[in-house]
């Protein structure tokens, strides 16, 4: 296979399950550094050309989650193309110069994220330190980096300004050992026709690090990384309706209509460069009870359009987990859409549990909506928790008890006893159960309590 | 200019930022052929190993050999414990889980797992000892208790006003350094073993390979280039890595390289240890401290490793900055089925000054006071000595350092503007608490303190510098560099740091106890001394002045009172004519200090690092989420080697401390096996975690001449200033109630916030209380 490295063209053998950071580092190329092989320090990112409305743009990810045949007629750039003629780009020079390293192994990584975002089109004022959020650092308490990144300006003209103004190299279609990359749905239907044992794979996120950490290998993945099918976005009067293949980057960026419960989610859902790959379809079907798309959505009342060999056919989110980590999707089935209806609910929010308050996984995570009629009752209620069970959950019972309530201390309360008497979560390292419960009820409270004054008392 | 307190970015930056700077692993390109290790890990806490048959991975092509207890020569000892030899490479007895009990060399990494997963051991499984409570129930302890006591604590207890009891548990904490545990060894072109390894103690690292192999150290050279972090988890932990890859270096012939990816080194190595205090205390109705007796518990883990040492520095900072007239601590190092816990930053010091500042809170809840009077109500003045006999050098500091963190802080009107805060919200409270640090500088092993330099001068005048001590990010090389300039008067270009290696300077101490630039570098000073000394009459002679006038400065050597200046190198190459040593070694042992183990009596620091941090928190009572406002700090680093250096160390250290103290919690299943064992399961400190509002500030006039170029140690200090975050989320927690004192383990996570704010203000809600954890620490 062929791909743009660092601005030359490069062919590597076929090495379906190695990732790019393992080829990088044989290859001699080792200022990419693994530090946790998951995705979750950002010392191995690198940047990709990918599209965007005025040409392209640098897009950071983890280079430990991407296998090495998803690159196939990519573009990819590491920290050791940064410097031009032995000229530290401005980000390398503001890292230094603020003091930014100490023991230098994350660094790289931090450099790749801020140079992005010093390129990022459209941006203006100071670069945003959060765009760094998918980066740890062990040494600095991260105050220098803030620096660096609030004292970068407008990115500089050179090669790689020049090189957003052309297009990004277009996702075709792919094959190699054990890898294929269909360039549409009857293609992809017709390889798993084909093919006995497949692996779907989008944007990785989560499989790469079932490889990593779990030394998982796959017969055949499948990429769906070039499928149109599933980069659909609309957004129309009735309903919203996104691609299962957007990655949530893109769909922050085309959703531009949001509501604030949207926007709110985005931000807390896992780090940048997670979100620079991992898609909304992916987060779903990986079907995990802490996954965070599903507690928003089943709020939202989402439907999910799902193809299969033998047509398509709509499934209510509510409807689609099953049990643990298991969906009603069959045997090479695909969710193509996500369709949220509208109107959106008069007032919802979003809350994440968490030791950490970004990029960490859900201890609990809670959606909240509610409509007041003019009368001032209830007259749509949804409760959603991730975290809590084996699947995400709604809590009919107490939406139930809701409708025709009016919305006042009473009624919340009355809400919590029966949410309280319908879960049962379990302890483990991120929670005990009691604090879950706890959590399961006080959020109701929050939302309750923040919603009513306006402002959180 | 001067090049000593030039704020200076990292000596490496260049290098960091452009990823040219190389750590251990990134030099596998370098050694063709290298064959790659994985361990075969133990599915128990605790078993005994009935049988190892590891001819099984030989099966797998690209599978080299694997290694076992046969591979150890006879003369040799195949045990990597730094002090008692208690920690076998292959041990016929499992004493914590994951523990390696084999190991696969492979063409491949992958192969070598997929090799040691084909290795049949049995195992007889044991009972396993998780927790400190389960220790002191069986009696499991790695040494006998150890004792340190000033007056009669039980008479002043028993005479004391007021009197409290208390129980704390202090969680331990993953090193979390970004480059993981590794180690290349080969066998050089002379038959020696040579190996790049991410060491903190490149000098045990060589005595552990040596050991291992039954070969005299003169035949091991170890090397570290840089690490990419430390923190105390490559003081000893580097050494088992570096063995092994020696003894399968010498076994094929060829290089290994061991290297433990992320989710073998949080499992197989040490953490901070886990605390347990039980303590009483009696005091005055002023808050005045009258007597302290306490049972100090450190979890050890299933070796001794430093826990020792690190016991004894818990009980030396259980005064923190206090005068306590009775103290009666007993120290006790459990031995669980767990990680051998080891150093980390502050060394025990971190865990006695929680447990102090745990009992000041106490103290001024119980009677209602301010916590910031109690404290300053306690500090230590001028004269007082220590409970462990140790006179209390400039103990005026602490409450100069306090009193303008006060008023820098804007102290007393923040915590009336909380007030009114805390009036407004129901649910949302603020708090603010300043904590003061007083730590030990110095090895408690007084032997450790010393350490040597090497200084090479070439004929063109460039020089390069070889010490004892290890570069981790601390920017010990920054300052080194600077030192050196400094006392060759040199331009920071002239001086080229080399990679520390045992064959250069022999018989080093860890890079460790805030000590790497105080013995380094007054080392590299000895040796700069004595290469001036050797210059003096070839300058003078050239310069026509007397020896007292010649002043060398960036570059150039000057008779002073004169205009005549001549180039550096000019007067090299004269000395190198007159056939002068252009190389001197360095030399340097910390005066005055020693103590005796017996009875923790003595002067086992040579001084004192203060400082004092204020921080602002505000809590969510629905939630027990926190968030850090702000942050004051004041910090004596006495005159700053390296401004930039020393801020890092400061900001980084606090942010370190915060994250023990409030976020990263470890814990274990009930089999014994580490359930926050990744990056997504074990979260650092990230960029939520960086007060908005951060104002470090030096102590200025603080020069302490006895130390290099009048400086003060920075590494680990900073680290305990985070105890202000602890306390300010008490002085929250506080304020959803109406008084009483608050009890909370650490680390203070949303979970345990919620619920010390539920204690603190019992809510109408239906919330069931909590029921014993699944996982334990």
């Amino acid at each position: 296979m062929d791909f743009v490295l660092n601005a030359r063209i490069v062919s590597v053998p076929d090495l379906p399950q190695s990732t790019l950071l393992d080829w990088l580092r044989q290859e001699g190329l080792t200022g990419a550094k693994e530090g946790c092989a998951e995705g979750e320090c950002g010392a191995c990112t690198v940047l990709l050309r990918k599209d965007h409305p005025t040409g392209s743009q640098y897009v950071p990810v983890n280079s430990c989650l991407l296998f090495l045949p998803m690159l196939a007629g990519q573009e990819v750039y590491t920290v050791e193309s940064l410097a031009e003629n032995g000229r530290l780009s401005d980000a390398q020079q503001a890292m230094a110069k603020a003091g930014g390293s100490q023991c230098g192994y994350c660094t790289p990584g931090f450099v790749m994220s801020l140079f992005a975002e010093q390129y990022r089109p459209g941006r203006t004022g100071p670069c945003n330190p959060h765009a760094m959020t998918g980066n740890l650092c062990r040494c600095t308490g991260y105050r220098p980096i803030r620096d660096a990144a609030l004292s970068l300006g407008p990115a500089p003209d050179g090669p790689f300004l020049e090189r957003l103004k052309q297009p990004a190299p277009a996702m075709a279609g792919f094959a190699c050992g054990g890898f294929e990359r269909p360039a549409s749905l009857p293609d992809y239907f017709q390889i798993i026709s084909r093919e006995p044992d497949t692996q779907a794979i989008a944007g990785a996120t989560d499989l790469a690090v079932e490889a990593n950490l779990r030394d998982r290998r796959w017969p055949l993945l499948v990429s769906l990384e070039a499928l149109p099918e599933l980069r659909v976005f609309e957004d129309t009067p009735d309903h919203v309706e996104i691609g299962a293949g957007l990655t949530l980057t893109e769909i922050e960026n085309r959703w531009a209509s949001a509501p604030p419960v949207v926007r709110d989610w985005f931000e807390l859902f896992a780090s940048p460069l997670i979100r620079n790959r991992a898609t909304l379809g992916g987060n779903l079907a990986t079907a995990s009870p802490i996954g965070d798309a599903a507690p928003l959505l089943l709020a939202l009342d989402a439907r999910l359009k799902i193809a299969g060999v033998h047509g398509e056919r709509w499934v209510g989110l509510d409807k689609f987990f099953s049990g643990y980590r298991k969906t009603v999707l069959a045997a090479g089935e695909l969710i193509t859409s996500i369709v949220v209806p509208k109107p959106f609910p008069e007032q919802a929010r979003f809350f994440k549990i968490a030791k950490r308050r970004m990029d960490d996984i859900s201890t609990v995570a809670a959606c909240f909506a509610l409509d007041l009629g003019i009368s001032g009752r209830i007259t749509r209620a949804a409760i959603a928790y991730g975290g809590v069970a084996a699947t995400p959950v709604r809590v009919r019972i107490a939406e139930e008890f809701l409708l025709g309530k009016r919305w006042n201390e009473e009624t919340m309360q009355e809400a919590q006893e029966r949410i309280a008497a319908q879960l049962e979560p379990l302890s483990d390292h991120r929670g005990s159960a009691a604090y879950r419960l706890a959590m399961t009820q006080t959020l109701l409270e929050k939302f309750f309590v923040e919603q009513e004054d306006g402002v959180a008392v | 200019m001067k090049a000593v307190g030039q704020p200076l970015p990292h000596e490496s930056a260049r290098g960091h930022v452009t990823g040219e700077a190389l750590y251990t692993d990134d030099l596998l390109r370098r050694f063709p052929g290298i064959l790659h290790a994985w361990p075969v890990m133990a599915p128990h806490a605790h078993a005994a190993v009935v049988s190892v048959d590891a001819s099984t991975a030989l099966r797998i092509r690209g599978v080299a050999t694997t290694l076992t207890a046969a591979d150890i020569s006879s003369g040799a000892e195949g045990d990597t414990g730094p002090n008692r030899h208690d920690e076998p490479l292959f041990p016929s007895e499992v004493l914590f889980h994951s523990q390696p009990v084999a190991w696969v060399l492979a063409e491949t990494l992958d192969l070598a797992r997929q090799g040691a997963e084909r290795v049949v051991v049995s195992y007889l499984p044991l009972p396993a000892v998780l927790t400190i409570e389960d220790a002191i129930a069986t009696g499991s302890f790695h040494s006998p208790p150890f004792h340190l006591q000033r007056g009669d604590a039980a008479s002043a207890l028993a005479h004391s006003p007021h009197r409290l009891q208390g129980e704390l548990r202090i969680g331990g904490q993953e090193h979390f350094y970004l480059e993981t545990q590794c180690a290349i060894a080969w066998l050089d072109e002379t038959s020696g073993v040579a190996l790049h390894s991410s060491t903190q103690h490149p000098s045990e690292t060589q005595e552990i390979v040596s050991r291992v192999l039954g070969r005299p150290r003169h035949t091991i050279t170890v090397e570290c280039l840089r690490m990419g972090g430390a923190f105390g988890g490559k003081e000893t932990q580097a050494n088992t890595w570096a063995a092994i890859a020696a003894l399968g270096a010498v076994k094929t012939g060829r290089p290994v390289r061991v290297r433990l990816p992320r989710r073998l080194d949080m499992v197989l190595t040490g953490k901070r240890h886990p605390f347990l205090a039980r303590f009483e205390a009696g005091f005055d109705d002023d808050g005045v401290l009258q007597a302290v007796r306490a049972s100090l518990y450190a979890d050890g883990g299933w070796s001794l490793d430093l826990s020792e040492p690190i016991l004894w520095r818990a009980m030396f900072h259980s005064d923190n900055c206090y005068f306590v007239p009775g103290m009666d601590l007993t120290g006790y190092v459990a031995k669980t089925h767990k990680t051998s816990q080891t150093a980390f930053r502050g060394f025990g010091g971190p865990q006695g000054m929680v447990m102090i500042e745990d009992i000041l809170d106490r103290v001024a809840r119980t009677l209602d006071l301010p916590p910031e009077i109690v404290r300053r109500r306690n500090f230590y003045q001028e004269g007082h000595s220590t409970h462990y006999g140790q006179p209390v050098k400039d103990a005026g500091r602490i409450t100069t350092i306090w009193d303008e963190l006060l008023g820098t802080s804007s102290f007393a009107e923040r915590r009336l503007a909380i007030a009114d805060f805390n009036a407004a919200h129901r649910n949302r409270k603020r708090g603010i608490a300043i904590t003061p640090v007083k730590f030990g500088i110095s090895f408690t092993a007084t032997a450790f303190n010393q350490a040597g330099a090497l200084v090479l001068i070439y004929r063109d005048g460039s020089v390069q510098v070889n010490h004892g001590g290890t570069e981790m990010g601390q920017g010990l090389n920054t300052k080194i560099l600077q030192i050196a300039a400094q006392s060759l008067g040199l331009p920071l270009t002239a001086i080229r740091l080399m990679p520390t290696r045992t064959d250069k300077v022999p018989n080093t101490s860890a890079t460790a106890a805030s000590s790497g630039s105080d013995l380094n570098g007054a080392a590299v000073v000895d040796a700069c001394d004595k290469l001036r000394a050797t210059l003096l009459p070839p300058a003078a002679a050239l310069l026509e002045c007397a020896a007292e006038a010649v002043r060398f400065e960036n570059g150039q050597v000057f008779a002073d009172g004169t205009d005549r200046s001549i180039e550096f190198v000019k007067v090299i190459e004269a000395a190198y004519r007159q056939r002068l040593p252009l190389f001197a070694h360095g030399y340097y042992r910390t005066p005055e200090i020693h103590y005796d183990p017996a009875t923790g009596q003595g002067r086992p620091f040579y001084y004192f690092a203060y400082g004092a941090a204020v921080a602002e928190v505000e809590l969510d009572g629905f939630t027990g989420d926190t968030r850090l406002l702000r942050v004051d700090i004041l910090e004596d680093v006495g005159d700053s080697l390296s401004p930039i250096v020393d801020l890092g160390q400061i900001e980084g250290g606090f942010v370190q401390g915060a994250g023990w103290l409030t976020l990263e919690e470890l814990l274990w299943d009930k089999q014994g096996k580490l359930a926050t064992n990744s990056a997504s399961t074990y979260k650092l400190p990230s960029w939520p975690e960086l007060p908005p509002d951060f104002r470090v500030h030096l102590l200025e006039r603080a020069a302490d001449p006895s130390v290099v170029y009048g400086s003060k140690a920075v590494g680990e200090p900073p680290l305990m200033l985070a105890i202000s975050v602890r306390e300010a989320i008490r002085e929250a927690v506080a304020a959803f109630g109406s008084g009483g004192i608050i009890e909370i383990d650490t680390p203070s996570t949303p979970e345990r916030v919620f619920f010390a704010i539920e204690r603190a203000r019992p809510r109408r809600l239906s919330v069931a209380p909590p029921k014993a954890e699944a996982a334990q620490r």
